[in-house]
């Protein structure tokens, strides 16, 4: 449940679930946002999921602080989230090209590169959030015997589609972009694709996710 | 059709069609966007009898400059902007907040935005552009919105379309004001900071630096330095939020800042002053002034009286 709600500015909730990352806290965020969805309180323009924060932006014109933090205190929570029945299957292909940090994980972990990809694919993963950029989804939990820190200097690009992973999280880098992960894979799947006219998005908060190898030649023909 | 249509003839540095922005797209990472001066992007619409979420175009420091061919057709160019109309080989000078007539063959040469960033484009009609998720605004991150997403390109064609009679010579008397002060309310990590960092923070000068865009405004100026962690567990963010950096530099997320970020806190500018804000050009200082939620409200309260007034006062 919400701990504090507070203001962000002028114009934004700001709801405190706790200071812990796990499931239990981020599904209570998400029931918060998947019934916030469905409500009709004036001037909502954005709301904004993490591990255990919710930001709601408003607009000023159309309502204030005082009354929108009155709304979602007294919010009935109806639907629920089920995030069991919305399971995504994601194709990773592995080859020295695409894993990028493969060789440099094996060392620093003290894991043969086989076992690492047979501990990452044996997982479900829970999404937790998605955004920094488009349609980037942060994904959880990792396997304790893979937790490894960023890069010290970030790279200026990582290449789309890459697959990233640093402490209990991995991600997928839906766009070209600077970033700092261990770079495990590539997918042929773009995660965001903005010719799908209403949801670009093929992975969204309280979403599982299932890693499965596939080889170069599977790679190309997707 | 599409007999009306300007010629890009220089792009400008950064040029891109704009409207009121994209809402309930931030849980996928879609910042708002939009105009980045929201008052000029409303003046212009006003000005042009368009409705208010019509695009325009809006561009930053060096402006476009376009050959426009077609029928006689009525613009306006807000904010505080320098440009001129090359008509048969003379250059005539026109003011901010008027419509002008644009005749075929016509070049308009936006020259510059005068200490300040943005400027706006309007027409008597409407830019032909793709809308994405509700929205013709350019977002270059994630690539959407009009013009596949792309700032202007060099010799691109922008078709024109609904072409309206030429306007009444509706008029603003409008003179942007610069400010230096910046008011914000405090931000959920005010208290990582010690009482010397917050009184550093609000005592001193920021300087404006280069590496300011659509997406932030990243400052110069004392470090501020953090006595309990320089991360923290990403979350969402919104305009206006003002994070400090692990190397203790402010940044300022603007109107296609990303969605969700790691550094505490400090503060959040006011409402009123996000508009002026944008507007402060590189090499700019800024100073941090703290006000509370009900002040910041009222404040916004006048400002929207006033840019209403503002409207209802076109001559």
């Amino acid at each position: 449940m919400i701990k504090n709600i507070s203001n962000l500015g002028d114009a934004a909730l700001y709801c405190d679930f706790g200071n812990e990352v796990n499931k239990e806290i981020n599904r209570n965020v998400i029931n918060y946002f998947n019934n916030l969805r469905d409500s009709n309180f004036l001037g909502i323009t954005n709301i904004t999921p993490s591990y255990n924060k919710l930001v709601i932006s408003f607009d000023l014109k159309l309502t204030s602080f005082a009354i929108l933090k009155k709304q979602v205190e007294n919010l009935e929570l109806k639907k629920i989230n089920n995030s069991k029945n919305n399971l995504i299957k994601i194709p990773v292909c592995c080859t020295e090209e695409f894993a990028l940090d493969i060789k440099r994980l094996q060392k620093l972990l003290k894991i043969k590169e086989a076992k690492i990809y047979e501990i990452f694919f044996s997982k479900n993963y829970y999404c937790y959030m998605t955004g920094f950029i488009a349609g980037m989804p942060f994904l959880g939990d990792m396997d304790k015997s893979l937790f490894a820190k960023r890069l010290e200097t970030p790279r200026v690009k990582v290449p789309k589609n890459s697959i990233g992973i640093t402490e209990q999280f991995c991600n997928i880098y839906t766009f070209e972009s600077p970033g700092g992960w261990n770079i495990i894979g590539k997918t042929p799947v773009d995660i965001f694709d903005n010719k799908r006219s209403t949801k670009p998005n093929l992975i969204n908060p309280g979403d599982t996710i299932s890693f499965y190898p596939i080889t170069k030649q599977e790679y190309e023909k997707i | 059709m599409n007999k009306n249509y300007f010629e890009i003839l220089r792009p400008g540095i950064n040029s891109t069609f704009q409207d009121n922005g994209r809402n309930n797209f931030y849980h996928i990472g879609i910042p708002f966007s939009g105009a980045m001066d929201n008052r000029n992007f409303l003046l212009a619409n006003t000005i042009s009898n368009n409705g208010i979420n019509n695009p325009v175009l809006e561009f930053a420091y060096q402006g476009p400059k376009l050959k426009y061919i077609g029928d006689n057709i009525s613009i306006n160019i807000t904010g505080d902007v320098n440009f001129k109309i090359i008509r048969k080989n003379k250059n005539l000078e026109f003011g901010c907040y008027e419509n002008i007539v644009l005749e075929n063959n016509d070049c308009l040469d936006i020259l510059s935005t005068n200490r300040s960033v943005y400027g706006y484009l309007s027409i008597g009609g409407t830019f032909e552009v793709d809308y994405y998720l509700n929205s013709c605004s350019t977002n270059t991150k994630a690539k959407i919105g009009a013009n596949s997403g792309e700032k202007l390109q060099k010799g691109q064609i922008i078709k024109l379309k609904n072409i309206k009679k030429i306007l009444p010579k509706n008029k603003i008397e409008y003179l942007n004001s610069k400010i230096e002060n910046i008011r914000i309310i405090k931000g959920p990590h005010f208290d990582y900071f010690s009482k010397g960092a917050i009184d550093l923070f609000f005592g001193n000068e920021f300087n404006v630096t280069k590496l300011s865009d659509r997406m932030g405004i990243r400052l110069k100026g004392p470090k501020i330095s953090n006595i309990q962690n320089t991360n923290i567990k990403s979350e969402g963010l919104v305009k206006g939020v003002i994070q400090i950096t692990a190397d203790g530099d402010p940044i300022i997320m603007l109107s296609d800042h990303g969605t969700i970020g790691g550094y505490p806190k400090i503060g959040v500018v006011i409402s009123a002053d996000y508009d002026k804000l944008v507007q402060i050009p590189p090499a700019s200082k800024i100073k941090f002034k703290e006000i509370n939620l009900k002040d910041a409200e009222t404040i916004f309260k006048l400002y929207e009286m006033e840019t209403q007034n503002l409207i209802s006062n076109i001559k």
